[in-house]
């Protein structure tokens, strides 16, 4: 009915009798108001938004149909977006007009004033809707990419950063590491450089003390020199004394 | 002076012990993991694809085998029996050769700079991948919250983050930039891991080589097993060994196979002859050289054979979206139900559309889709470690993983190279006896890796890859075929084939036979002649220009060209040509002190009747 008056303009109403002549009076008027009303929902119209869906590609298995309830409830979500605008909180649903529903599912919405003759101005919706996006895309289970207001961008959620970036933590904990086992190599250098050095003055010590210590022989201790035979040649002694340092 | 080439005490070091090998295991590894570098994974698979896929493995393997092999042999036989450094071998050989060694080790320096700076940026990509989702695989938003960046939108994440987030690029080579505190902090990092590893020589690097030397390979073995198990992997691999053999027409080809083979396998670096240098006396050499030629360029196809079973997911992923994107497009316009046209049924629905709207379709400018595209993105050096393959990453399952395990064995690979650049550094500094005796060697390497990251500096400024790319097309490329010539002609000519024959079969017990007398006489001296004069005219052709990224050029995001600015040309030159000015500096300064000795024996009466040194 809405395309015959685009059309044409011209309407055909049936013969109604005489008796009803208030309501044949109410027809025109009915025809007009959808004919005001559907000049106002079309296809980049002054004020109408363009709304793309994607449930199957949101919701794959669980996707749900697109019907009139589901518009309904589009419809009231924008309007209860409107109704969060100040001086527009007397925004109904009626008042959110719906039009050219496609099989991609996407559709032109408007939001008419009370008087329903004019729309509002997009920049007044466009920031309701922003404002809840959130709350809109949850009622549809979707999200911004899937469904999407053309003309209104999102605002784009920043990713979560930490207090501290990931790459310093990790870049402290090897630092730190490397810097330890450096330390300790070098530590270790030093050491056995010193021990190396303190090694030929240990030496002589340790020869002298031969001399007067425990002889030892295949691990079995033997007494000392001056008391009995036995680990000892007889023929050696003399050397025993004489042992130097190198 | 003849009497300094005398056979035997020059197994004996005068005094203190040279540093030993704990195994020969040690040793092999050491050499490998010097030999196997960042180029087996990202200039191989680069110019096995450029070249015609499995025909660039025939004239691989002819300069492995008539260039890489007997060179190598040569450097290990040589370090192994006069065991001193690059310097003092030279010196030993013939003091007019002198410069040779010098030239090495300067080549050395000059690559540990660069080197290592390639590891920074290897490092800094490491620790930002302990993350998900990964910092480059989504582009920051710009400050009304409403997209991206633009500079991101414009070109990718992956670019975005390598480009500004990690290098933060000028557009020209003339504005340095400051330097980058977080490329500092991982320079100094790299450095100081460096030294760590190398503070006692092969006494530390040889424990740490074992993991530096084997990590790599379990991780392109993990690589490999996943890239399999991924889509679109065997198109990859496929469309990579499908030999094109008319390529091999093309003089270029064998080029790059023998350089490849060249820069490959890190010789006339002075690292060989240094690692062989540690060796016992009666070593094969022989079958070393051959042993390590080979791993080095079996790891290049094992390599590669992973990086493209990546590359092949990647395209597929790739060319799957290209046609989701013309899908959405289809659908969106034409209002077609969500879903309703797939991938397979795409050509279809296109051309019934194309048929009955062919003005709407021709508006939508649908970009063609064809995997062969895709597959034919290559890319070699940083290009494919930091866009193409961190890009193939994002979309594997567990990202973050393969992130962490892909950087963990770049560093490792990069480090166990550095090692031997290290290696050719230092034990001419101490051969040398630049400090003296009392001083430890933990003081000698600390040094020299505090001047290198002094000296490197330059690479952290936002310039730094500009400059990068200059030292690694100027500084190294001719100048490293000078010495490897030299090198080869110094041992077979001025040595004496005969000698080092005799030498090689007292150490490995076998003479050298005719195919290796052959290649060190004729075959190596000719092939790096001609790549010396086909490397000349081909850098005389080209013009000394860079690609810049210039996010303000009319076709960004390709690269701008420019051509380099006068000083930065004069710069590239006196690192194409000093080096190799060391051979005839030395020369004439021996030749030069040779004269004003015989002048001065003239002058003086002879008291001493020719006592032999």
């Amino acid at each position: 009915m809405a395309k015959a008056a685009l059309s044409g303009g011209w309407i055909f109403f049936p013969r109604l009798p005489c008796v009803f002549h208030s309501e044949r009076m109410l027809w025109p008027l009915f025809f007009l108001v959808t004919a005001i009303r559907a000049e106002l929902c079309q296809p980049d119209a002054e004020n109408a938004f363009k709304v793309r869906l994607s449930i199957k590609t949101a919701l794959g298995d669980k996707a749900y149909a697109w019907d009139t309830n589901e518009e309904y409830l589009f419809k009231a979500m924008v309007a209860f977006s409107m109704r969060k605008v100040p001086n527009r909180e007397t925004t109904e649903i009626s008042h959110v007009l719906l039009c050219n529903v496609t099989q991609r599912v996407s559709f032109w919405f408007v939001v008419t004033d009370p008087s329903k003759n004019h729309t509002i101005p997009a920049v007044e919706v466009q920031s309701a809707i922003r404002m809840n996006r959130n709350r809109i895309n949850n009622a549809f289970f979707l999200n911004d990419q899937t469904l999407e207001f053309l003309k209104i961008p999102s605002t784009l959620e920043p990713p979560t950063e930490p207090a501290v970036p990931v790459w310093i933590i990790i870049f402290g904990v090897i630092f730190c590491i490397v810097i330890i086992a450096i330390t300790l190599l070098i530590l270790s250098g030093i050491r056995q450089r010193r021990r190396k050095n303190k090694g030929p003055a240990e030496g002589e010590d340790a020869e002298d003390k031969r001399a007067t210590a425990v002889t030892v022989e295949n691990g079995i201790p033997c007494d000392p020199l001056d008391m009995k035979d036995g680990c000892l040649n007889d023929a050696f002694m003399n050397e025993g004394e004489r042992l130097t340092p190198l | 002076m003849a009497c300094a080439l005398e056979p035997e005490p020059l197994a004996e070091d005068s005094g203190d012990e040279r540093p030993k090998w704990d195994n020969k295991l040690q040793y092999l590894l050491s050499c490998i993991g010097f030999a196997v570098g960042l180029g087996n994974i990202w200039r191989f698979p680069y110019l096995c694809q450029t070249y015609g896929g499995g025909a660039f493995l025939i004239p691989y393997f002819i300069a492995l085998v008539f260039e890489g092999i007997p060179l190598f042999h040569i450097e290990l036989g040589i370090g192994q029996r006069l065991r001193r450094g690059s310097v003092k071998v030279w010196q030993i050989i013939s003091p007019y050769l002198g410069g040779v060694g010098l030239g090495c080790f300067t080549m050395s320096f000059l690559v540990s700079l660069y080197y290592n700076s390639i590891l920074m940026w290897v490092l800094w990509y490491f620790l930002n991948s302990f993350q998900h989702p990964l910092p480059w695989s989504t582009c920051p938003l710009d400050l009304n919250r409403t997209g991206f960046v633009e500079e991101c939108q414009g070109s990718s994440a992956v670019s975005y983050f390598w480009y500004r987030q990690t290098l933060n690029i000028t557009a020209d080579i003339n504005n340095s930039g400051a330097v980058q505190w977080r490329l500092l902090v991982c320079l100094a990092t790299c450095w100081v891991i460096v030294y760590l590893c190398v503070i006692r020589g092969i006494e530390s690097t040889g424990k740490v080589i074992y993991f530096t030397a084997l990590f790599p390979y379990l991780v392109l073995t993990v690589f490999l097993i996943r890239g399999f198990t991924l889509p679109g992997a065997t198109e990859g691999l496929i469309y990579l060994f499908t030999p094109k053999t008319q390529i091999l027409r093309n003089p270029r080809v064998w080029l790059d196979a023998a350089t490849q083979i060249f820069f490959s396998l890190s010789l006339a670096f002075g690292g060989h002859i240094s690692f062989a240098s540690y060796n016992p006396p009666r070593n094969n050499c022989k079958k070393d050289a051959v042993i390590i030629a080979v791993v080095n360029s079996m790891t290049s196809l094992y390599a590669s054979i992973a990086i493209f079973s990546v590359l092949g997911f990647k395209a597929t992923n790739d060319y799957g979206h290209c046609l989701d994107r013309n899908i959405h497009s289809l659908i969106n316009t034409f209002d077609l139900p969500d879903q309703s046209v797939s991938r397979d049924d795409y050509l279809a629905v296109l051309e019934h559309l194309n048929a009955t709207h062919p003005a709407r379709v021709a508006q939508l400018h649908l970009r063609s889709c064809h995997l062969e595209d895709f597959l034919d993105k290559s890319a070699s050096g940083t290009g494919l470690a930091f866009i193409v393959f961190t890009e193939a990453i994002i979309h594997m399952p567990g990202a973050p993983v393969w992130a962490v395990l892909f950087f963990g064995m770049l560093f490792s690979l990069g480090l166990s190279t550095m090692f031997g650049n290290i290696e050719g550094v230092i034990t001419p500094l101490l051969d040398l006896g630049v400090l003296p005796r009392s001083v430890p060697k933990e003081v000698l390497t600390g040094v020299t890796c505090l001047i290198c990251f002094l000296l490197a500096l330059c690479f952290t400024m936002q310039t730094g890859n500009y400059w990068l790319e200059v030292f690694d097309n100027y500084a190294i490329s001719l100048n490293l075929i000078v010495f490897a010539f030299f090198e080869v002609v110094g041992v077979v000519y001025v040595y004496g084939m005969k000698r080092f024959c005799d030498d090689v079969e007292w150490m490995t017990g076998r003479r050298p036979s005719l195919y290796w007398q052959v290649t060190w006489k004729l075959v190596s001296p000719l092939l790096l002649l001609s790549i010396f004069v086909a490397y000349i005219i081909l850098l005389a052709q080209k013009s000394p220009s860079y690609r810049a990224w210039n996010p303000l050029y009319e076709h960004f995001p390709a690269r701008q060209e420019k051509l380099y600015p006068g000083w930065v040309q004069v710069i590239c030159m006196l690192l194409f040509f000093l080096p190799s000015l060391w051979v005839p500096a030395v020369a004439l300064a021996q030749l030069l002190a040779q004269r004003r000795g015989q002048k001065q024996q003239l002058v003086r009466p002879q008291l001493q009747d020719g006592h032999a040194c």
